[in-house]
């Protein structure tokens, strides 16, 4: 099966969550791609790195399966999330999912680290996003390619992308202590989102630990082992500094 | 009719006959702000609500949670004495024995019943009570096992069939109390005398002889309540004369019925909107001020908090936390299109702010996606923060029940003063699955329990095969529990009538035979595990089969997925259809309710293992929920396989129970308001029956049962009502906790 799948009608399917609230506006279909290529040391999803993991579904089937809950969906000003995993790694699916949705009139969604270089598929798919989910890992290269194993080049690339292509975006930062709470490193964020003309929202997503036996039940060792989670004063002391509230 | 107590009252067709809806819809103001009109607790309140925070204290530390038993008083309408709170501070006066959480004992039910819950409680009935109820005087309980036949008994006691009330109160019958306000009981009394008349009739059959005793009885039951409400200083002869009254006289006819009947469930009916008018009306003219109306309401939903019956540790076990039932229902929008919802509907669920969370009253809204949207966003907000109320799709029973009705216990709606049902508890469905393979044989003692069916012998189980047998066992359980249903419901109208409830009825009502079924979603799964997957049987030396291995993977309810749900909608339309293959007592129109209030746990425990994978004693999912742990697509996709089981098959109700974590449901308080706004429009759109929503994170219920003393209010829904989690056996705290809490990592 594996060979003969075409990829621009089947995705690799991690797992799906039918009420979505915190992953954009409204309530959210969630869909979990499998597959990651970055190592974040403190993903909560470790489980969905694996390419060769998760379960091929078919675009139909996935469609068809939105659409059982825009009774829900539309109602909330919600819609459909893609997240994972780098849902980019799977862009011919994404471009065919969205040509779909928006005919419905569904609002679109990317959750991504925005790692990926600006091909021409990735380009197609954007133009069919009302909003991406801008994980920023780190402001600093270095830092970022300690945290993640990749330079922050593409990501940074990619937002001046969006911003130039009018694309809307929300600017996402996990606050982990003593990785990305540096305040220096947090006005840099500021200033580079300064940059950047279509931010609509910046939210700080506390780090916590609750995604740890993710990594223990595949056997592999959890690096942040040591680090405490963010606390509400974490966060308030990151928003003072990003002047959000 | 004419009284001056109708002044500024609008004309209708209810000043000619008894007829509230009429007056309701001719005179009530529908309100379509937001909160900000509420008032707060008054000292007078706040001081009172103290003193019955201290009295439930008290009775939490008495053996069993009981604090007192009145044990010489036979209980009826006027034996006892007036009592009291604290009579200075009460607006709304009336308890149901002569001191607030004293229980009485109501033997016509069954004497034995009470005679073992004053002894599980420390107490001794009366001998002479005692000798009474066993020598001269016969109860429902002798009554109905007078008559039970074998196959009855061999079905009952190895809990095929269980909960049935054939030794407490059926309940889940709602008085239109609203009648009594706007009447007053001689208008009452004239109209039953009118019926009798009707009834005078030449082909004097059973039947009439039957009705023209019930209509005597009810006659003497509103004379009684004359004199229990004199025993208080009032006089209900005419009707309520101002808003007080109104409460306090509805309040009587309410209390009537608690002292006369210990109900399953005795549940009030759809009174706020009523009441609504009379306080308009004070307002209005200046008498009243809006901090006096919400006191009023405040000692109202007090009283109704005070409720309490003496039932056996048994029954604690299959209902526990002490459940009640006052269920009233608020809200709804009526047929010509303009909402139910008052100010009053407002300040019922305020109660829940001002005195704290409370499992009662059991507070229903009956929601419409056209509810105004400030209603809509009070009552969620209530929800994230008590977890104290079940919503009802009135879109869904308006078409059926008109704008009129209430909901009895859980999830039974009836349309008040107009129908009544005749309360069936529930057939163990996972228990007739296997008794379909064992060829009727109990699984778990290898008795005879149903003739001889032949078993299913071979090594897999063959889905076709199953589903053949299966449906025959159905049709044997449904003329067992019809048979046992109209043996109890002759008996509890002829040795247990409730006849202040059925005086406050018209003659002539709709009556309905309310069945039920538990363990739906063990039954779909393991129908899906036969055909989906290969179930392997197991069994033991006499070729009884006692357990299942099952090979590969299948689909389970409550994942959104029609080829397991499509199983459960065919299981709820085939066994209402056996059910109605059989004549039923007093002609009764066939219900039929998904719903298992706690009891989930205890026919768990009676049951086996299943062929879904489910261990021998685990509960079962409450009501229609899928069985813990096996919804993986998160909260919609589970709402979406309970809103495929057809209302019209279970017009008695289909409960879900649905908990979750706050930081699930949103990232602030606005959008979690906004959230369950729109998930229950959706739900509900998709026409979803009932759903109590649970807002809170699984590690407060664990601390809570480590430290009781620390939430003597923290308050929970499970199937169809709402309990004090303290007040909760242990084992019913770990199932709630172990159900699904749907969050996010």
């Amino acid at each position: 099966m594996k060979e003969k799948v075409d990829l621009n009608y089947y995705a690799k399917v991690h797992s799906t969550e039918t009420f979505g609230t915190v992953d954009g506006p409204g309530i959210r279909f969630v869909l979990f791609l499998q597959g990651c290529h970055l190592n974040c040391k403190y993903c909560h999803n470790r489980d969905t790195w694996d390419m060769a993991g998760g379960e091929y579904k078919s675009l139909e089937e996935i469609y068809e399966k939105i659409l059982r809950y825009k009774n829900y969906i539309l109602p909330s000003g919600g819609g459909v999330t893609i997240t994972g995993g780098e849902p980019l790694l799977q862009v011919k699916f994404l471009i065919e999912l969205f040509s779909k949705l928006k005919n419905a009139g569904i609002h679109t969604c990317i959750d991504t680290s925005g790692m990926v270089s600006i091909t021409d598929d990735i380009k197609k798919v954007l133009k069919l996003t009302d909003l991406v989910l801008l994980d920023i890992k780190h402001i600093d290269d270095k830092k970022c390619k300690e945290l993640t194993g990749f330079s922050n080049k593409k990501e940074l690339e990619f937002a001046r992308y969006l911003s130039d292509n009018n694309i809307h975006m929300w600017i996402r930062q996990v606050l982990v202590p003593g990785i990305t709470d540096d305040k220096e490193d947090l006005k840099k964020l500021k200033e580079f989102i300064s940059t950047l003309k279509t931010v609509d929202k910046v939210e700080i997503l506390p780090y916590h630990s609750a995604g740890k036996y993710k990594w223990e039940e595949l056997g592999v060792k959890y690096e942040f082992e040591n680090i405490r989670d963010a606390t509400e004063e974490d966060v308030q002391l990151a928003k003072k500094i990003l002047e959000i509230n | 009719m004419k009284f001056d107590e109708w002044n500024q009252f609008n004309e209708g067709d209810w000043q000619e006959e008894i007829n509230v809806r009429d007056f309701i819809q001719k005179n009530y103001t529908p309100y379509e702000g937001d909160d900000s009109f509420l008032e707060g607790i008054t000292d007078k309140t706040k001081k009172l609500w103290d003193e019955v925070l201290e009295l439930y204290k008290k009775e939490k530390e008495s053996e069993g949670g009981v604090l007192d038993i009145d044990t010489k008083t036979v209980s009826t309408i006027s034996a006892h004495d007036a009592g009291y709170i604290d009579k200075d501070l009460e607006d709304i006066v009336g308890l149901q024995t002569d001191k607030p959480l004293k229980r009485a004992i109501m033997p016509f039910g069954g004497i034995r019943i009470v005679e073992k819950s004053c002894e599980s409680y420390g107490r001794q009935v009366d001998p002479q009570i005692d000798e009474i109820f066993h020598k001269y005087r016969k109860t429902h309980n002798d009554g109905v096992f007078s008559v039970y036949t074998p196959d009855i008994r061999a079905a009952r006691s190895s809990h095929l069939i269980t909960g049935l009330p054939d030794g407490y109160g059926r309940g889940r019958i709602i008085g239109d109390y609203r009648r009594v306000a706007l009447y007053g009981v001689d208008v009452l009394i004239e109209e039953k005398k009118n019926e009798l008349d009707e009834i005078d009739v030449d082909c004097f059959t059973e039947n009439v002889i039957r009705q023209r005793e019930e209509i005597s009885e009810q006659i003497d039951a509103l004379n009684e309540l004359k004199v229990m409400a004199s025993k208080y200083g009032f006089d209900i002869s005419k009707p309520a004369k101002d808003s007080k009254e109104a409460v306090q006289w509805l309040y009587f006819g309410y209390l009537a019925a608690i002292k006369d009947q210990n109900g399953a469930a005795m549940s009030i009916g759809r009174t706020s909107t009523f009441l609504d008018i009379y306080f308009e009306r004070d307002l209005k003219n200046g008498k009243i001020t809006e901090q006096e109306v919400q006191e009023i309401v405040d000692h109202f939903v007090m009283k109704l908090r005070l409720v309490r019956f003496l039932r056996t540790p048994e029954y604690n076990e299959l209902f526990s936390g002490d459940p009640v039932w006052v269920t009233e229902s608020i809200g709804g929008m009526g047929i010509d299109g303009r909402t139910l919802v008052t100010k009053n509907s407002f300040r019922v669920l305020h109660t829940l702010e001002n005195l704290g969370p409370a499992p009662e009253p059991n507070l229903t809204v009956l929601w419409s996606t056209r509810l105004p949207e400030g209603f809509k966003r009070y009552t969620t907000k209530l929800s994230i923060k008590t977890s104290s109320i079940q919503y009802e799709n009135d879109d869904v029973m308006r078409i059926t029940l008109g704008d009129d009705y209430g909901i009895a216990c859980c999830v039974s709606p009836m349309k008040i003063g107009k129908q009544m049902q005749f309360f069936g508890a529930r057939a163990n469905l996972a228990k007739t699955l296997l008794y379909a393979i064992n060829g009727g044989r109990d699984e778990k003692t290898g008795k005879q329990i149903t003739p001889k069916y032949e078993p299913i012998t071979s090594e897999y189980l063959n889905y076709d095969e199953v589903v053949e047998k299966f449906d025959q066992m159905m049709d044997y359980v449904a003329k067992i529990y019809i048979k046992a249903l109209n043996a109890i419901h002759y008996m509890h109208d002829k040795y247990s009538y409730e006849a202040i409830e059925m005086a406050l009825h018209d003659r002539e009502i709709l009556q309905t035979m309310a069945c039920g079924i538990a363990g739906l979603s063990v039954v779909a799964d393991s129908l899906s595990a036969i055909k989906y997957a290969k179930v392997k049987v197991i069994r033991d030396e006499t070729g009884l089969a006692i357990d299942y291995q099952i090979e590969g993977d299948f689909p389970k309810f409550g994942n959104d997925d029609d080829r397991v749900d499509q199983i459960a909608v065919d299981i709820v339309r085939t066994f209402m259809k056996k059910l109605k293959k059989h004549q039923t007592y007093k002609n009764s129109k066939h219900t039929l309710s998904i719903l298992t209030i706690t009891s989930n746990v205890v026919y768990g425990k009676a049951t086996g293992n299943t062929p879904d994978g489910r261990r021998a004693g685990a509960p079962f999912g409450p009501g229609a929920n899928p069985l813990h742990g096996r919804d993986t697509n998160g909260a919609l996709a589970v709402m979406n396989s309970i809103a495929k089981l057809p209302f019209d098959s279970a017009e008695d109700g289909i409960s879900y129970t649905f908990s979750i974590t706050p930081n699930t449901l949103g990232k602030d308080e606005e959008s979690k308001i906004s959230n369950l706004v729109n998930m229950l429009d959706g739900f509900f759109a998709q026409t979803g029956h009932h759903i109590n929503v649970n807002v809170f994170d699984r590690s407060l219920l664990e601390d809570a049962m480590e430290h009781p003393e620390k939430y003597p209010q923290l308050t929970i829904r499970v199937s169809g009502y709402a309990v004090n989690f303290v007040k909760l056996t242990r084992e019913q705290q770990l199932d709630v906790i172990n159900r699904t809490i749907h969050e996010r990592i």
